[in-house]
């Protein structure tokens, strides 16, 4: 297969995958904004910026975290290159120079897709104070593409591809969402364990669409137990353990393919953090701190992003 | 509104009853005020006879209401639309993709002058075959002064690199796309040979394919033949231009922001082949390799998309962003096999096209076939005189240009334009040919809710490989703008299926 093709399905993968999870984290955040009406605006809002790494765009060009700017920065803004509008505008331009390597119905819904969010971007001041249906198409229009690649592509190399970029992102993304809840600030110490504390927590895992799964395997919420759940659960299928063990289950099936080596770069990086993860526990997490387990965690992610480009897509002379 | 329906009652009565006594005179409502307006029309004689081709057509479309033929037409539309075979027409708010519209009423063409005209055809692209192949080895059509060497020597379109060249299978040209008109007396004449990198074949297709459709149980009983075996063709040729068996080959493409790109797509998803951009080629170690998630793969056989003069920065324009660098070499050392040849371009001079009936003659003893448009060489000094006293009644052309640029249309232009054209004649002879302004044959189309003629021409597609293959029919263009004779898409023009009759 063409390097070049490659490239562009795993990234289409990326991007819906990033478009998807921005509209999950909005979506919780507009709600958890209703509940906590105590917290100021730039509180509730900023962390979602902190969280993405654009904060210093955002303030470039916003300035104030009002729940309008957040919104229009995540969502409309392309100049914000990881904006919901941006990422599908970039998979959608990923999927025209590869039309011929993909289905019909692939292409169709990834066009329509944009249209629709183009649409909406012309029509914004109607849709952000009645965002949630919007949302909710946002993350359906990303679980669809998912349908659409499993029923009407071979599951040859494109498609390994595909989904390996799927679960990269989303690992990256779990991991940045439960980053959410470090960033964003209790009023006081006191209120550690509050109930507003466990609304902020099950907003986490509302966001990742963990709230439900979560609930049926420890039933009470515990902080902990929530960030077992999010990172090293082995059978939710949005927590990191779960994408990285995925992701190499993809790579795998690339190598066999080319019948190269397991062991190259990549496929290491990959599977030293799954079996990293499949035998830490949660106390070590915290006893590492957790936002700095995340940062490792993201650190990680991008090698491996990087040793995929390397063997696969920048085929050199 | 009320004078509509009228109409409409009238309409259904007069349908019914010529229903019955159905006779070859139009008196229909649908066409009854079709007029051929002293034009050459391919729906009708001059005593408003309808042609034998399109006989059982008139007599399904007589059954509709107008409304239902233009229902027809925008259902096409949509289905055009979804099949996405689209041209890209990029601005500052971010570009738009357009279909070329396609007019449901198809022109018909009988077998019997469509056979012969596919004989004009090979016979021609036998004879520009020898000619380039001439050209770049030994010459001897100017040693013999069947053409004047001089032009040759001057024309942008002769790439020095390329001779002694040989290709693969002494082919140069394998896909062309000649431009037939046929004038006021009804002959089928030769506008322009498409040398190069002719485009237009996949709303061919498509454009049958959508009358599929719109027209199925009239297609069905017209016997009009296929067209789908362009794209099994096209592969069989570019097979047979590789110098093994199983060759690996790919369209190249210069990439999205072209507006032919969906037919490069479609071409390469059709034949089942790779569509590669130049940054996904690479020349090493002799090869044109690509780049696959595998490391380098080796290319066999390119069908090109991009000018050739674009083709290598090393060997012809430096400045080309498009190109492989060294991938020239690589084919001269028939490491890889081009389609078409580099350097195709020299025959496409429009000078050159006025020699044509001569190459004929000269590298195959026979008179032309297909007749061509009277032409005038400015750098004749007879001819010059003609044009410069009579540009307002002709047609002006630069020598190297296509695609409706770079030309004067002397009845339709102002006397300022004359002028100007003058002294760009004067100042470079060589670069100017003119001829005379020809009413194309017209063909009945829908404008709106009314059918009135309108100009066309056509595009046959001819494939060069162990054998020279003609798909019956092609691209007929159409000027949709009323009384206009450009035809180009980007002025204004339209397509229509041609059903080539058995």
């Amino acid at each position: 297969m063409l390097s070049r093709v490659a490239n562009s399905i795993y990234w289409i993968n990326r991007y819906i995958e990033r478009a998807e999870n921005y509209a999950r984290f909005l979506g919780v955040n507009t709600s958890l904004a209703l509940d906590t009406a105590n917290i100021s605006d730039a509180m509730q809002w900023m962390p979602l910026i902190a969280t993405t790494a654009d904060e210093e765009l955002f303030k470039e060009l916003y300035g104030e975290p009002t729940q309008e700017n957040v919104f229009n920065f995540l969502t409309f803004d392309e100049r914000n290159l990881n904006s919901i509008y941006s990422c599908v505008m970039f998979a959608r331009e990923n999927a025209r120079t590869i039309r011929e390597n993909i289905s019909i119905e692939m292409w169709e819904h990834i066009n329509g897709f944009y249209h629709n969010i183009r649409h909406a971007a012309t029509n914004r001041q109607n849709i952000i104070p009645n965002s949630r249906e919007f949302l909710k198409e946002i993350v359906q229009g990303s679980q669809l593409l998912s349908g659409i690649e499993d029923s009407t592509i071979s599951h040859t190399e494109g498609w390994h591809f595909g989904k390996l970029g799927r679960y990269i992102e989303r690992a990256d993304k779990t991991a940045r969402i439960l980053d959410v809840k470090y960033f964003i600030l209790l009023p006081s110490m006191a209120e550690i364990g509050s109930v507003l504390d466990m609304i902020q927590w099950s907003g986490v895992l509302k966001s990742v669409s963990a709230f439900m799964m979560y609930r049926r395997t420890y039933g009470q919420l515990f902080p902990k137990k929530i960030i077992e759940f999010l990172i090293l659960d082995k059978h939710f299928p949005r927590s990191v353990y779960h994408c990285t063990i995925n992701a190499q289950y993809m790579l795998q099936n690339v190598l066999k393919a080319h019948r190269s080596s397991i062991k190259t770069p990549a496929m290491k990086k990959l599977a030293m953090l799954s079996s990293e993860l499949y035998y830490t526990n949660v106390k070590e997490i915290i006893k590492y701190g957790l936002h700095e387990y995340i940062d490792r965690l993201q650190t990680i992610i991008n090698e491996v992003n990087t040793e995929i480009h390397e063997a696969f897509f920048a085929i050199k002379d | 509104m009320l004078f509509y329906s009228i109409l409409l009652f009238t309409f259904k009565l007069i349908v019914s009853d010529n229903f019955i006594f159905y006779s070859k005179h139009l008196t229909f409502m649908t066409f009854d005020k079709y007029n051929v307006d002293g034009f050459f029309d391919e729906m009708l004689t001059t005593d408003h006879q309808i042609r034998e081709g399109y006989v059982p057509f008139i007599n399904f479309v007589n059954n509709l209401s107008i409304e239902d033929l233009v229902q027809k037409q925008h259902a096409a539309e949509r289905s055009l639309m979804a099949l996405g075979i689209t041209f890209n027409v990029y601005n500052a708010e971010g570009g738009t993709e357009r279909i070329m519209p396609l007019d449901i009423i198809p022109r018909i063409i009988e077998g019997r002058e469509w056979d012969r005209l596919a004989e004009g055809l090979k016979q021609r692209i036998k004879a520009l075959n020898l000619f380039i192949d001439d050209v770049y080895n030994e010459q001897r059509v100017f040693k013999d002064n069947v053409v004047p060497q001089s032009l040759i020597s001057s024309s942008k379109c002769f790439l020095k690199p390329c001779i002694g060249l040989k290709p693969p299978k002494g082919i140069w040209c394998h896909i062309t796309g000649t431009d037939l008109i046929r004038d006021q007396h009804g002959v089928m004449r030769v506008l322009e040979d498409n040398l190069r990198c002719p485009s237009g074949v996949s709303y061919m297709l498509e454009n049958r394919e959508v009358l599929k459709r719109t027209f199925s149980k009239v297609l069905d009983e017209t016997q009009v033949r296929p067209v789908n075996g362009y794209t099994i063709s096209l592969r069989e040729m570019l097979e047979h231009i590789a110098d093994k068996p199983s060759p690996n080959i790919v369209v190249l493409t210069p990439g999205i922001y072209n507006s032919a790109y969906f037919e490069h797509a479609y071409l390469a998803l059709q034949m089942g082949v790779e569509l590669v951009q130049n940054s996904d080629l690479v020349v090493k170690n002799g090869y044109v390799n690509m780049r696959t998630t595998r490391g380098l793969k080796r290319v066999d056989v390119i069908y090109r998309r991009i000018d050739d003069t674009y083709l290598d920065p090393l060997t012809f324009n430096p400045e080309s962003l498009l190109g492989v660098p060294g991938i020239f070499e690589v084919y001269k050392n028939g490491k890889v096999a081009i389609a078409n040849a580099p350097g195709t371009g020299v025959a496409d001079d429009k000078v050159i096209y006025a020699y044509v009936p001569k190459i004929i003659k000269y590298y195959l003893g026979e008179e032309a076939i297909i007749p061509n448009v009277p032409t005038y060489l400015c750098e004749d000094n007879n001819d010059i005189q003609y044009v410069l006293d009579n540009i307002a009644d002709l047609v002006v052309k630069e020598a190297n240009e296509a695609g409706g640029y770079g030309m004067l249309i002397g009845p339709k232009a102002t006397k300022e334009e004359h002028e100007a054209f003058r002294k760009k004649i004067v100042a470079n002879p060589r670069n100017y040919i003119a001829q005379p302004t020809i009413q194309l044959s017209r063909v009945p189309s829908l404008d709106g809710t009314h059918i009135e003629g309108r100009h066309v021409d056509l595009r046959p597609y001819i494939l060069y490989g162990k054998e020279i293959v003609i798909t019956p029919g092609g691209l007929t263009r159409v000027a949709l703008r009323k009384g206009s004779l450009v035809v180009n898409s980007s002025q204004g023009g339209g397509s229509k299926d041609t059903w080539v009759l058995y």
